[in-house]
């Protein structure tokens, strides 16, 4: 191939057309209070894992419903920051919304995992 | 609701034009000019000046943060003066980047008047002009679009497909600095722009309205200079084409050099890096200014309207439509004598 001396750019954009929402369309069936979330990050805020680990719960909720299920997941899933929330639930407690968070992750964790 | 779609008509002149000819054009399209000239003096029966003494608007330098404003506004000036000199007062800058450098000279002339006297100063001091604002600037494009009626009785073709008697498919591609700047200067406005869909629409042809349709072509200037930001730059282009894809263009219609040549030649490029072409059979979507097609439509040569040097050739369009051409001549100059050809691209057809 010519060396032109540059690459195409891949855009950082998110195009939700072609992007996979099966997992995600699963997610919201299992845990349908999903869909309340208003991104408040009242569960990262008060969440013990993420005060001591890479965990942020508000920003797996924004990659999952992005679809970039490939930043969550990995070969050696028991290393990923989805695997460090000890679900203790205090997030639950703390939702503004009554969003089952703990289900969520479990889910997440289900559905990645297959 | 009459004065309300006011602000989308614009005036143009009727004739006695200053032409002001484009940098960019008249390397990469150089018939357009040509057959623009001709089509206004000989079919149209106008008078417009091609001055030999103009010179660049520095539009690419301005709009690249290489040229400062005093600078442009300078040289914006003796152009304006070149056009008093003459005794012409419509100025039709070639170029839609110079089209956006003039409309906002004028723009910043009026709001702040000193900045006017500052040029008049410069200009002065630097060559001993003086110049007279135009009373009307129009893009070449817009003058094509008025008299588009004048010029289809004298038209040989149409833009149908004559395989199937249907209209051709036109993606439309208006130049950012036409109307996007300032939204009056253009016809239709930035909202709903017709300089271009009015001529395909008057011809024949069937515009495509697809989601990238005022999306960039990927010039930007500062994208494209500077070689390493360059995949910003096709990376745009790129999305129009993905976008218009599955519509299936059967050609490209531009108004400004920067989109015509990028359309164009990226799709050289994209096709090296990625072996991907825009069209079933591989030779990609040509690309016209709306220049050649007027004069292919009005039955002018395509040799002599520069199509052999674009990127992505037209034959199979001049064969959709029913214009006649001779392979043998398409690259020899205007004494007959044959140039050599260039050589094909690997994954192009053409």
């Amino acid at each position: 191939m010519i060396n032109f001396g540059y690459k195409i750019s891949t855009p950082r954009s998110i195009d939700m057309d072609s992007a996979d929402s099966r997992l995600y369309c699963q997610l919201v069936e299992a845990v349908p209070s999903y869909r309340y979330c208003i991104g408040c990050g009242g569960c990262t805020a008060t969440c013990s894992a993420g005060q001591f680990t890479d965990f942020n719960i508000r920003k797996a909720h924004f990659l999952f419903s992005r679809r970039q299920y490939d930043k969550l997941a990995s070969d050696t899933f028991t290393d990923t920051d989805l695997n460090k929330c000890m679900l203790c639930g205090k997030c639950s407690l703390v939702c503004p919304r009554g969003v089952n968070t703990r289900g969520l992750i479990l889910q997440m964790r289900k559905l990645l995992l297959k | 609701m009459k004065r309300f779609w006011n602000g989308y008509q614009k005036a143009i002149a009727d004739d006695h034009y200053f032409y002001e000819r484009s940098c960019i054009r008249q390397t990469f399209f150089p018939g357009s000019e040509a057959a623009f000239l001709k089509i206004l003096r000989e079919e149209l029966g106008k008078d417009i000046c091609d001055n030999p003494h103009q010179h660049t608007c520095t539009g690419i330098g301005y709009h690249s943060d290489v040229v400062p404003f005093e600078t442009t506004m300078t040289v914006v000036a003796r152009l304006f003066s070149l056009m008093t000199e003459c005794g012409y007062r419509n100025y039709v800058p070639s170029c839609v980047t110079s089209f956006g450098v003039f409309t906002e000279m004028l723009a910043k002339w009026e709001e702040e008047p000193e900045l006017k006297e500052k040029a008049r100063q410069y200009l002065w001091d630097a060559c001993r002009r003086e110049f007279e604002v135009p009373d009307n600037i129009a893009h070449p494009s817009d003058i094509i679009f008025k008299f588009r009626f004048d010029l289809k009785p004298k038209m040989k073709y149409q833009l149908v497909n004559r395989f199937t008697g249907k209209p051709l498919r036109v993606v439309e591609h208006i130049g950012c600095h036409y109307a996007k700047i300032f939204t009056h200067a253009g016809i239709g406005n930035a909202e709903f722009p017709y300089v271009l869909a009015g001529m395909i629409e008057a011809w024949g042809g069937e515009v495509i309205d697809y989601p990238e349709r005022r999306h960039c072509c990927g010039f930007g200037f500062r994208q494209y200079l500077v070689q390493e930001n360059r995949g910003y730059s096709i990376a745009n282009t790129q999305k129009k084409f993905e976008s218009m894809e599955s519509y299936e263009p059967d050609f490209i219609l531009t108004n400004c050099p920067g989109c015509n040549m990028f359309l164009d030649k990226w799709q050289y490029t994209i096709a090296e890096m990625e072996h991907k072409t825009y069209d079933k059979e591989g030779y990609g979507i040509p690309v016209l200014t709306y220049e050649e097609l007027t004069g292919l439509l009005l039955g002018y040569d395509p040799w002599s309207l520069g199509l052999q040097i674009h990127q992505v050739q037209c034959e199979r369009l001049m064969d959709k439509i029913g214009i006649p051409y001779n392979p043998a001549e398409k690259y020899c100059d205007f004494t007959g004598r044959r140039l050599p050809s260039p050589e094909k691209p690997e994954f192009l057809k053409v």
